[in-house]
């Protein structure tokens, strides 16, 4: 539905030089799905939304929603932003406040090129104030509105013209952690619901995980990995990902055999042989580091049997409540683990370790693979 | 007991402790503002509506109720011609001045223009070229006699037809609003600034037009800012001294601020007629500067929320961005450059005589050794310095203590304190002049004619700029800060000495050059205070030009300019370093 191809979007920023925001970015985001562009801050993903948008002008590649082509630098085309009737829902929400609930929404029927009677721009915002939970608030003046009714107003501003694509700029990042996680699921339910295409810029990992059918994971302008949460977080192609995306161990490691079962390998790695799988393709020999999420290294105090069992000694731990966060001491690395609060080894007592192979993921030892 | 926890939160035991304890050094210092303040501040006022009622006191005879000042004010056909010609200019000024730097704003903030630099120039302009000497060179350039364009523009056309008299009402809005925009120009770039991009942005995705979204959005948005930045550019214009006086007068054209002046200055002076008009002009800015201030508020409410600051898309004019570029270079030539170039060619005549070849060969220094050996000149720098270094720091350390009183203490009567600190921001400087020229020649201790009036003047005229510098650095620091002071022991003195101070030196720093440069131009109010041995520089300039002496006048002006050049310099870098934005 909407795809961008090879987008290069650069600007001069208050010295002069020059940012490199989008670099090559390529990606496809298929009808009435949610795409998030999720990475730090400076990664270019809120650069791209705004190309998407037409706020910011690209110098090289092409936009396209459906067949509508709304930029490409080949054939010369860029359709102004305010012609592109696309939704925008602003990190600060952008809420006019000379006006009030009510002509805000009404604001983008009254100045589209589709011309709506009185009646119908009523039928209209009220359908969608009534959607967002606003339909009682409509008179009310923007400035008195809190912080989740803003965002929820400004959500739908951008839903009254019935856009083709929804955009949607850290909609979240403005609000504390309660009404975040409430509004995490409101809005998860309504794009669900509206089946409207969705892109989504955030920098919250565990936002993009919970809200998103396709994540891009970004870093200094490029796309360093796509796929399904699930994929994102359990299978990073490359550091960056496993890094950016959940906690993790790294260890280094150097291939030692090459498995018959496809994607399988044997490796040497500090705390021992251990048996990895990876989704690229490598040869015994190759440099790799391992990632190891906290949650995947199994703890217990009866000896393992199989592979990938070996053994440490507690070093630290931390009671959370429904979790305990351990450190664990193997050889001379320390892993962290995540355990079940039954397990009450106290420090510096032996602890037996598991980990499953498909979960000890080996990722090529190069910046970029 | 500790400190800093004001009297509310004081420990049950109070009363059984005797007033020695109780004593603290805190409240005699604060007690000594507030009546420095009043005593500054409202005290003149009252002077002033006093003898608005009374006839003058002579040894021979007492003051006497009289209604004559205001009869006599109020009851000719003149005053009306007076007050109409006060609106007229003041009104015209204001609009000039604001369509110009709103303009100006706009391309800057919004648009591509090239040559963004010169908007830099924009900024400190108002600060180097006082008001006198830019009217005085704006005489040389556009008076129906002796000034350049008329001059080249007849012997162009060879004709003797006047094109450009700065001797008029036009003349007069047309110097001033030239004055005064570069302060609409930063106002509104402020506006502009302090509101949010994707406010305007939202409106672009929602598939508003250009037109919609500077009509719907932009214009609806700035409109506080607008109107509160045309009241503050009428009061100032109001209360303009140089123009009117030096521009008006000659040809009749009075306004109330030069009326004031004659009537003081005609024989026997009329003081008493002088403060009728005084209190009718102070009337007027005083409901300027409340509903300036009023809509300012009404403003900020709509700038609370901002985004992450991404820069606004510019505008692009595309061919027309050269004729953007064309006009700013115009204005800046206009505004800058010629009235200096005009100052500092005729600083090298001998006699003042246009430019042209042959007064090129005439080109000689005796100016500048006239006014470096001028007897009155070495004294009124000394005067003018001494006078601005000491209300500056004086000003900075006791407005630094009613910040504090008014931000961080629940002391009732606060909110009076800091209304009547910043009271002297109505006063025009004419009027702030009289007030206090009435109270002391009632209340003689013997400082009427000294350079200690002019002291206590420069004082009250500057203290809401103070007021202003520190209450936005006292709203930075936070109240821990003092209470963990409080915490180690530290007295109250030594809390306000050794934490409060420093932290507030980079708004103390910028608050005193700021003063600085803005008193040693004075001139309105030093007018009517000064006497033989007090003048300060703008004095000279000002007699330099009662005398016809244009052009050691100029020469003065020069190296004037040229050095509050450098003092706004230094401000700028001093400014840079600790980190405060100038407003």
């Amino acid at each position: 539905m909407l795809s961008v191809k090879a987008l290069f979007t650069e600007y001069p920023n208050d010295r002069g030089q020059i940012v490199r925001a989008a670099q090559d970015v390529t990606f496809e985001v298929p009808e009435g799905k949610l795409f998030t562009l999720l990475g730090p801050s400076g990664c270019g993903k809120t650069t791209t939304l705004r190309s998407i948008a037409g706020l910011e002008k690209p110098r090289a590649g092409e936009i396209k929603v459906d067949s509508r082509v709304v930029y490409s630098s080949a054939d010369n085309i860029f359709v102004a932003p305010n012609k592109r009737m696309f939704g925008m829902v602003f990190q600060s929400y952008a809420i006019w406040p000379h006006m009030n609930v009510f002509q805000n929404a009404a604001f983008p029927l009254e100045v589209g090129i589709k011309k709506y009677s009185r009646q119908e721009i009523r039928d209209k915002v009220m359908r969608v104030l009534t959607v967002v939970d606003l339909d009682q608030l409509a008179e009310r003046e923007a400035t008195k509105l809190s912080g989740g009714q803003q965002q929820r107003l400004a959500l739908a501003r951008a839903l009254t013209m019935e856009p083709a694509l929804l955009l949607l700029d850290e909609p979240l990042s403005n609000l504390d952690a309660k009404l975040r996680e409430r509004m995490r699921f409101e809005l998860k339910r309504l794009q669900r619901e509206l089946q409207i295409t969705t892109v989504y810029v955030t920098h919250d990992q565990s936002e993009a995980l919970a809200l998103s059918h396709e994540i891009a994971v970004m870093n200094e302008g490029r796309i360093m990995q796509i796929g399904s949460p699930r994929e994102i977080y359990e299978r990073p192609r490359n550091k960056f990902v496993a890094d950016f995306v959940g906690t993790t161990n790294f260890l280094e490691a150097t291939i030692s055999a090459v498995e018959t079962e496809p994607g399988r390998y044997m490796v040497e790695s500090p705390i021992g042989k251990l048996a990895a799988s990876s989704a690229d393709v490598l040869r015994a020999g190759d440099k790799v580091v391992l990632s190891l999420r906290p949650e995947d290294v199994e703890l217990a105090e009866r000896a393992y049997e199989g592979p990938n069992s070996f053994h440490g000694i507690v070093d630290a731990k931390v009671f959370l409540g429904e979790y305990l966060d351990f450190q664990i001491k193997v050889g001379d690395r320390t892993l962290l683990a995540k355990a079940h609060p039954s397990l009450r080894t106290p420090i510096g007592d032996k602890v037996f370790i598991r980990i499953n192979a498909d979960k000890c993921v080996a990722i090529p030892d190069s910046p970029r693979a | 007991m500790s400190i800093g926890t004001g009297p509310l939160k004081a420990s049950p035991t109070l009363k059984d402790v005797g007033w020695r304890e109780r004593f603290d050094v805190k409240w005699l210092v604060v007690g000594v503002c507030v009546v420095f303040v009043v005593f500054l501040a409202a005290v003149p006022l009252f002077f002033l509506l006093w003898q608005s009622f009374f006839t003058p006191q002579t040894s021979a005879k007492a003051a006497e109720f009289t209604l004559q000042n205001y009869a006599t004010a109020y009851g000719s056909w003149e005053t009306l011609k007076l007050f109409s010609n006060s609106v007229q200019f003041a009104v015209g000024t204001s609009i000039f001045a604001f369509t110009l730097g709103t303009f100006l704003a706009w391309l800057n903030e919004r648009t591509n223009t090239p040559f963004k630099a010169l908007f830099f120039a924009l900024s400190i302009i108002p600060l180097i070229i006082p008001g006198i000497l830019f009217t005085v060179a704006w005489i040389l350039l556009g008076s129906p006699k002796i000034g350049i364009f008329n001059l080249l523009l007849q012997n162009w056309f060879s004709t003797d037809y006047v094109f450009f008299n700065v001797y008029s009402m036009w003349g007069m809005i047309w110097v001033d609003g030239l004055h005064y925009s570069p302060m609409a120009f930063l106002l509104m770039t402020a506006a502009f600034r302090s509101m949010d991009p994707s406010l305007e942005e939202s409106a672009m995705m929602s598939g508003a037009s250009m037109y919609q979204i500077v009509t719907r959005i932009t214009l609806k948005l700035v409109m506080p800012a607008i109107f509160a930045t045309i009241l503050i550019l009428f009061v100032r214009t109001i209360e303009s001294f140089e123009v009117p006086a030096l521009l008006g007068l000659p040809v009749g054209i009075q306004v109330f601020t030069s009326s004031i002046y004659q009537a003081i200055h005609q024989y026997p002076s009329q003081i008493g007629l002088a403060s009728s008009y005084a209190v009718t002009l102070l009337l007027i800015t005083t409901v300027g500067v409340y509903y300036q201030s009023k809509l300012s508020n009404q403003g900020s409410k709509y700038s609370t929320m901002t985004g992450k600051g991404f820069r606004p898309r510019a505008v692009d004019l595309g061919p027309w961005r050269w004729v953007a570029a064309a006009f700013c270079i115009l204005y800046f030539l206009l505004i800058v450059a010629m009235p200096f170039l005009v100052l500092l060619w005729s600083s090298f005549q001998k006699f003042y005589s246009v430019p042209s070849m042959a007064a090129l060969q005439n080109l000689t220094l005796d100016p500048y050794r006239f006014v470096l050996t001028y007897p009155t000149l070495t004294k009124s720098v000394w005067n003018s310095l001494m006078l601005s270094i000491g209300s500056a720091t004086l000003i900075m350390l006791v407005t630094s203590v009613i910040c504090w009183i008014v931000v961080k203490t629940k002391t009732p009567g606060r909110w009076l304190l800091d209304n009547i600190a910043s009271l002297p921001m109505v006063f025009p400087g004419l009027v702030l002049g009289l007030s206090i020229m009435i109270f002391y020649l009632n209340f003689d201790i013997g400082i009427y004619g000294t350079i200690w009036i002019m002291f206590i003047a420069y004082i009250t005229r500057f203290l809401p700029y103070g007021l202003r510098y520190n209450t936005t650095t006292m709203l930075q620091i936070h109240k821990e800060l003092e209470e963990s002071a409080s915490m180690s022991g530290a007295s109250w003195f030594t809390m306000f000495r050794r934490i409060i101070l420093p932290l507030m030196k980079p708004g103390l720093v910028a608050g005193w050059i700021y003063i600085v440069i803005v008193s040693i131009r004075e001139l309105s109010t030093s007018i009517l205070l000064y006497s033989p041995g007090t003048e300060v520089i703008s004095i000279v300039i000002w007699e330099l030009w009662e005398n016809g002496q244009y052009v050691e006048l100029s020469a003065l002006g020069v190296m004037f300019i040229l050095a509050l050049f450098v003092l706004v310099l230094i401000a700028q870098m001093l400014g840079k370093k600790f980190g405060v934005k100038e407003h």
